[in-house]
């Protein structure tokens, strides 16, 4: 029997690579993939204590935490495209319209 | 104390799970970063059926691996990003703040999670993570975020349509 603890620690590493590829990498879309790494990460963690506690409630979040990933990919790479259409790039750290210069 | 199919199991699932999200920010170019992706979705998939969540590995597998991804890929192609736009990744000093932090917050989580103790899972009934039982929880306890979530996909579909267009 894997306790339960082996999977909380696996999706902390599945949350720790998608938070460090948010936080360094500069493609915008690049971004957007490891946020949903760290969405699954959330997903896991709420299967393992839905086995833990033999309650079927995390799965019905995991469903609509997937449903909310789909819409923030659809409505994130419309944003990228709207971004790349007016500025010809892609790179965070080069749309900085808004930040303070 | 003896290995079990479980303990191989996860540990199969969970080292080329880690390695394939290390190479999402690994990959320089977005087409091996988004293959990399999908693969990891695929292992995460083993991890929940080992959980016995049979619905969500395969909703996993079709919405993730096969809807969301496209879309990714599809937006990759459409921009077709040349070697000079994509750039070099500079670590700034900045940038160590950041890896320092997530390095921190991995050490909280992970320590968190090991002095919790293994904790043994309860057992569970046959139709644990079934569609049948998932499906009955979904359209009984919480049916009103079930429906709730409808209007949602709604909304991101003609917001989506609204931005990425050119003139309305």
């Amino acid at each position: 029997m894997v306790p339960v603890s082996n999977y909380l620690a696996l999706a902390a590493f599945l949350f720790a690579i998608g938070f460090a590829g948010v936080l360094v990498k500069k493609n915008a879309i690049i971004v957007f993939m490891c946020i949903e790494l760290m969405l699954n990460a959330a997903n896991l963690t709420f299967l393992a204590f839905a086995r833990q506690q033999g309650s079927m409630s995390g799965h019905a979040i995991a469903f609509f935490v997937i449903a909310v990933a789909a819409a923030e990919a659809a409505v994130g790479l419309a944003i990228v495209i709207a971004v790349y259409r007016s500025r010809g790039t892609v790179s965070v750290d080069e749309v900085e319209t808004l930040r303070d210069s | 104390m003896g290995i079990t199919a479980e303990q191989v199991l996860f540990w199969m699932f969970a080292v080329p799970l880690i390695a394939s999200a290390a190479g999402v920010i690994a990959a320089r170019n977005p087409v091996y970063a988004a293959m990399s992706l999908v693969s990891a979705f695929f292992w995460l998939a083993g991890i929940y059926v080992l959980l016995t969540a049979h619905l969500l590995a395969f909703v996993q597998i079709i919405v993730y691996a096969g809807a969301i991804m496209v879309l990714f890929l599809f937006v990759v192609m459409l921009l077709s990003l040349t070697d000079a736009e994509l750039g070099l990744e500079k670590i700034t000093a900045l940038k160590w703040v950041g890896i320092t932090g997530t390095i921190g917050v991995l050490v909280l989580l992970v320590s968190a999670f090991v002095q919790s103790g293994p904790r043994a899972m309860k057992a569970v009934g046959e139709d644990f993570g079934t569609v049948r039982a998932v499906g009955r929880i979904l359209f009984t306890q919480y049916l009103l975020p079930f429906e709730a979530t409808s209007v949602l996909l709604l909304v991101a579909i003609v917001g989506a349509v609204v931005v990425a267009k050119e003139k309305i």
